[in-house]
């Protein structure tokens, strides 16, 4: 959590400084969720991440080098410099690739549960989307899908209120996204997304579950995003003292008292971890204004596979 | 040599897919004890079960999105859209993903998913059942466009499809599944991007895929009645073009008609015709013309339809005018 909150400060700085181009969506305030789903994922399960995909990249053992070179346009980006922030893909972790296009993941992720499934695999896919997502048609059908045929999927539903400007109180007139899951034929579960414990054991237990009787499980993990949809955004729809009770719930700070009222950690501890990260991201940029960018031959190369490639 | 119909054909092609690499499987709506709503996966649950011969909800944005999940995950998903005109639902998962995730990624992953789609009028099936979308398609990089004309390479180019490891649309035309033709017993694979030289000619060069190879080899049989020797050339994959097949019969020649059923403005000809105006000027001896459907929905009543498509009569008066 303290990775992805210092690399997502770090890049919102570049941006404001112009290193880094094209929209970013910050993943501040949302940290808990990533973290506790793939805690509780084994390391060969798969996600599918949405524009907001940074936390679940990092949550899921990405490089933060690799990332960071992508995000500046760099040659030794995950993607060459040709994704950028939306694309992030590291298919040797499982990560199926970030997504540009509001729950285009969804059927993917059931595509890839399909394929397990296929294969008799016993591993999963973790599919995460947003709130606003779950308005779109292919969301539906993915999930109909997915139950019909009892696929591995787990669906993470990032409920943080706000789909860019719009509320999902105006949008949806259900109180609980994962209600909807009932419609479908399965489970769905709505929990504190900002408490990184809560979402842990939750997908613990939701995992064993899809592992074991194959069908999918829907998580609505309730949250809210620090920032603006992505940065510059005026952020008119909502107020500052809303923003300022959810800071209250960070997440992050939450989690460091629970582990110092725990004792499972000393303030001591947290402080050395959060200078080493902090050292961690601080190479990651360095690796970012040292690497290359892309060749222009790059331009034309990576549209097909050619003969003897893969 | 056996004949077999393009329906047998494609059937085939799928049935030894299947067997040769258990990674393949079939997706779509009505595709299992129904046989597709055009016979081309009939008997295939039968043999390969409904796990690999999945029959779906009617939901193609959802059975695109789940082609190119699986492919990612070194699957060989074959999906059916029932019509062409139904992949419009799913053109996000074609367009916006499977298209460019390998582009997105940097080379990183590679969608081997084939999207098979019929397309075409001349049934009286109206506006939402008869469109020659192929042009949208060849229009987005990363895309392979495949369109076969006759039995025998209908099953050579979805068998090669299928092996490839890039997303391919195969688009087959309704008139054309009971057509019967020769397919040899013997497996073969007939390659992707290469276009067929269907009759040798030295007058004129008909440039043309699809059901409209037919078309064009009719009209060319009755010109060469009247003296006119017409080459025929099939594209066969619409995306990669085969320009070299193109600009070595259109250097011969001097002259070039492109026959194809989609709308003209913007449609598949004008693109052969302004790659021809780029790279071969020199050898024309007339302007580059093209033969396609009015720019208009397809009609239903047969004599709007009939008047709305390329016909042969259409394709020899051209010619003529051309060769005057």
């Amino acid at each position: 959590m303290l990775r992805i909150r210092l690399f997502e400060s770090k890049v919102l700085d570049l941006f404001l400084k112009n290193y880094i181009r094209g929209p970013v969506h910050l993943y501040l305030g949302e940290e808990a969720i990533a973290v506790g789903v793939c805690s509780a994922l084994q390391k060969d399960d798969y996600i599918t991440s949405t524009h907001r995909g940074h936390g679940h990249c990092i949550a899921k053992g990405g490089d933060v080098k690799k990332m960071m070179a992508e995000l500046l346009g760099k040659s030794t980006g995950y993607c060459k410099g040709k994704g950028g922030s939306m694309h992030i893909t590291d298919m040797s972790l499982g990560i199926l690739g970030a997504n540009g296009i509001v729950g285009a993941g969804t059927p993917i992720a059931v595509g890839a549960g399909y394929a397990l499934h296929l294969q008799k695999s016993n591993q999963i896919v973790a599919c995460f989307f947003g709130d606003a997502a779950t308005n779109q048609g292919s969301v539906h059908e993915a999930m109909n899908m997915a139950s019909i045929w009892k696929l591995p999927v787990l669906f993470i539903c990032e409920n943080n209120l706000y789909g860019i400007s719009t509320c999902i109180r105006d949008v949806c007139r259900l109180d609980d996204i994962a209600k909807r899951a009932e419609g479908y034929g399965f489970s769905g579960i709505t929990i504190d997304g900002n408490d990184f414990f809560q979402v842990y054991e939750t997908t613990k237990t939701a995992v064993e579950k899809i592992r074991q009787n194959g069908g999918p499980i829907l998580i609505e993990a309730k949250t809210y995003r620090h920032e603006g949809h992505d940065i510059g955004d005026p952020e008119v729809y909502r107020s500052s003292k809303e923003v300022e009770q959810w800071k209250q719930k960070d997440p992050l700070l939450r989690m460091e008292r629970d582990l110092l009222d725990r004792n499972i950690l000393t303030q001591d501890i947290i402080d050395q971890m959060r200078s080493q990260i902090r050292k961690e991201i601080d190479q990651a940029v360095q690796f970012a204004f040292d690497s290359p960018e892309p060749p222009k031959e790059e331009l034309l190369t990576d549209i097909f596979v050619k003969e003897g490639e893969l | 040599m056996r004949e077999i119909t393009f329906s047998q054909a494609l059937n085939e092609a799928l049935r030894e897919e299947m067997i040769r690499d258990e990674k393949v499987f079939l997706m779509g709506e009505d595709i299992g004890l129904h046989g597709g709503a055009f016979g081309v996966t009939k008997n295939l649950v039968k043999e390969f079960g409904s796990e690999r011969v999945r029959n779906s909800p009617l939901s193609e944005a959802g059975i695109a999105g789940i082609a190119v999940g699986a492919a990612l995950l070194d699957m060989k998903p074959v999906v059916e859209f029932m019509f062409i005109d139904f992949t419009t639902i799913a053109m996000d998962q074609i367009i916006n993903q499977a298209a460019k995730i390998r582009y997105m990624t940097g080379g990183q992953a590679k969608v081997p998913a084939v999207f098979r789609t019929q397309g075409g009028g001349g049934t009286g099936s109206a506006a939402q059942h008869s469109q020659s979308l192929e042009n949208l398609f060849c229009y987005i990089p990363g895309l392979m466009v495949v369109m076969p004309s006759t039995p025998y390479n209908a099953k050579g180019l979805l068998k090669s499809s299928i092996r490839n490891p890039n997303p391919v649309v195969f688009i087959e035309h309704k008139l054309l599944y009971s057509k019967k033709g020769d397919v040899p017993e013997e497996e073969y694979l007939l390659p992707l991007g290469k276009a067929n030289l269907m009759k040798k000619g030295r007058d004129i060069t008909f440039i043309s895929y699809s059901r409209m190879v037919h078309v064009a080899l009719d009209a060319a049989d009755q010109l060469a009645q009247e003296g006119i020797d017409v080459e025929v050339i099939d594209l066969q994959t619409l995306s990669p073009i085969d320009k070299e097949t193109i600009f070595q019969s259109v250097q011969k020649t001097g002259k070039c008609l492109t026959i194809e059923e989609d709308c003209k403005s913007s449609g598949f000809g004008a693109e052969v015709a302004a790659s021809i105006g780029e790279e071969c000027f020199d050898y024309l001896d007339a302007p580059v013309r093209r033969i396609a459907a009015a720019d208009v929905p397809v009609p239903f009543a047969a004599s709007l339809e009939s008047e709305a498509l390329p016909d042969v009569d259409r394709i020899i008066r051209t010619t003529k005018m051309m060769n005057s």
